[in-house]
């Protein structure tokens, strides 16, 4: 119910985006969503663009599960 | 290292299977107390069964299953006043498939509609408003059911219909909100040390909603992704905040959760609702915690448009479904559970849904 699946932007028509995710497409809404663009990676939830997915936080958290995973103790920093 | 390439290999790097077992041994080597952490979303509870994520856990570390499940905590009462619309000819329903098979006091949506009931199911609360556009001699009611993740969706379905002039699309609105659920929780005396906060609900609300929890309940929180490096992640940094005595609300899914969350969904979701008591299954009611159509959408409100008399009740019998959600039983703790009680045939609403704690311990143990 909760569920949103990350799904990449392909197209935008007013309000509605065609997106798509593991082969599939679907027109989502925009209602919720400002600054979006062709290209970005969206979550679609219930049939709305609910939240861009930022790269660069994506890679961030990436970095930080690598540093952490090699921490000696509870002292590092993070 | 860093996974640099497509933005798939970015995604993928969250399921990587060296970082898996990298984080599950530092929270291996750092987890030193007891530690009972509640995964509130029942998205989370399906992911950290289904990738066997509890098994990598050490034993001093108890996941609970939390009341973030929207279909879980929905009242026979709801399903009952569903079910009355049935009855009058220019009543067509809709809604997300989860809700069929929840049991009402009586019967469910999915005898009925096998029975003749006028029911759509739809994946998107979009599909209800075109249905009104295209029956404009019907009255659709749209069964709205979710946390802060849905109802901005509601919010703006029901804008839409009334921008395009379909005066005969209502919401039966159980929408709910998560702060209220998880204060009960900890009230009720469950002693959780620290929550996995539901990531999806935080895309819309950002942060600033769970700040209560560690500063009037000394309660750390960090917000998930669903991905098995993400729980993991969000695990470890919850050791560290026991360990440190420092609960604070860290956001681990920065990717989808910004502090602010969606401005835009936030307003349009005030705009439409307003605060309501709400009843929950296993806490009663919970003040504030429910959303109904709120000043000019008011007249799209079901419940005052087409009343009901069934009062809120609990289940009936042996199912525990309302102290599961509570944290504090598991489903194992169940008589019921894989014998009476399946997903072919659900006794309580927690085996309904495939993010209800014990639909999801039956898929992922030997019953299946
Ligand atoms: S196994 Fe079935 S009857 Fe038992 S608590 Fe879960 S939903 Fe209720």
């Amino acid at each position: 119910m909760c569920l949103s699946i990350p799904a990449k932007i392909e197209s935008i028509e007013g309000e509605y985006a065609m997106v798509s995710f593991g082969g599939n497409r679907y027109r989502a809404g925009l209602q919720l969503l400002d600054d979006v663009g062709v290209g970005d990676y969206i979550l679609l939830h219930a049939g709305f663009a609910i939240q861009k997915l930022d790269r660069k936080e994506a890679e961030e958290t990436l970095r930080l599960i690598d540093e952490m995973r090699n921490s000696p103790g509870t002292e590092n920093i993070y | 290292m860093i996974r640099t390439g497509t933005d798939k290999a970015v995604y993928e790097g969250f399921r990587d299977p060296e970082r898996i077992s990298g984080l599950a041994a530092q929270i291996r080597r750092e987890a030193v107390g007891e530690y009972l952490f509640m995964e509130v979303c029942g998205g989370h509870t399906h992911a950290i069964r289904g990738n066997g994520l509890d098994k990598l856990l050490p034993p001093c570390i108890t996941l609970l299953s939390g009341p973030g499940c929207p279909v879980c905590v929905t009242s026979l009462s709801y399903i009952d006043h569903a079910v009355s619309l049935l009855a009058l000819p220019d009543v067509v329903t809709a809604t997300y498939g989860d809700l069929l098979r929840v049991p009402g006091s009586r019967s469910t949506l999915e005898k009925e509609k096998a029975a003749g009931g006028d029911i759509e199911v739809v994946y998107s609360v979009n599909e209800a408003v075109e249905l009104a556009l295209e029956k404009p001699d019907k009255r659709v009611v749209f069964l709205a059911i979710g946390f802060e993740t849905t109802a901005p969706g509601s919010a703006a379905g029901l804008t839409e219909a009334v921008r395009r002039g379909a005066g005969n699309f209502y919401l039966l609105s159980a929408h709910k909100i998560m702060p209220p659920a998880m204060k009960a929780v900890v009230e009720g005396g469950t002693r959780v040390t620290g929550f996995i906060c539901p990531g999806h609900v935080s895309t819309i609300t950002g942060s600033g909603i769970y700040e209560f929890m560690p500063r009037d309940y000394g309660v750390g929180c960090v917000i998930s992704g669903f991905e098995p490096a993400d729980i993991l992640l969000s695990v470890l940094m919850l050791v560290r905040q026991v360990n440190r005595e420092e609960p604070r609300v860290e956001i681990q899914y920065g990717r989808a959760v910004k502090p602010e969350g969606n401005p835009k969904a936030l307003a349009l979701m005030k705009r439409v609702f307003r605060e309501s008591d709400e009843w929950w299954r296993g806490f009663g009611v919970i003040p504030g915690s429910g959303l109904q159509p709120g000043g000019e959408f008011e007249k799209y409100d079901a419940r005052l448009v087409f009343p009901a008399f069934a009062d809120d009740r609990d289940e009936k019998g042996a199912c525990i479904c309302g102290s599961i959600l509570r944290g504090m039983k598991s489903p194992a703790d169940c008589p019921l559970f894989g014998s009476v009680c399946t997903p072919a045939s659900p006794a309580g609403a927690c085996m309904v849904s495939a993010e209800g704690a014990c639909n999801v311990n039956y898929k992922f143990s030997n019953h299946a």
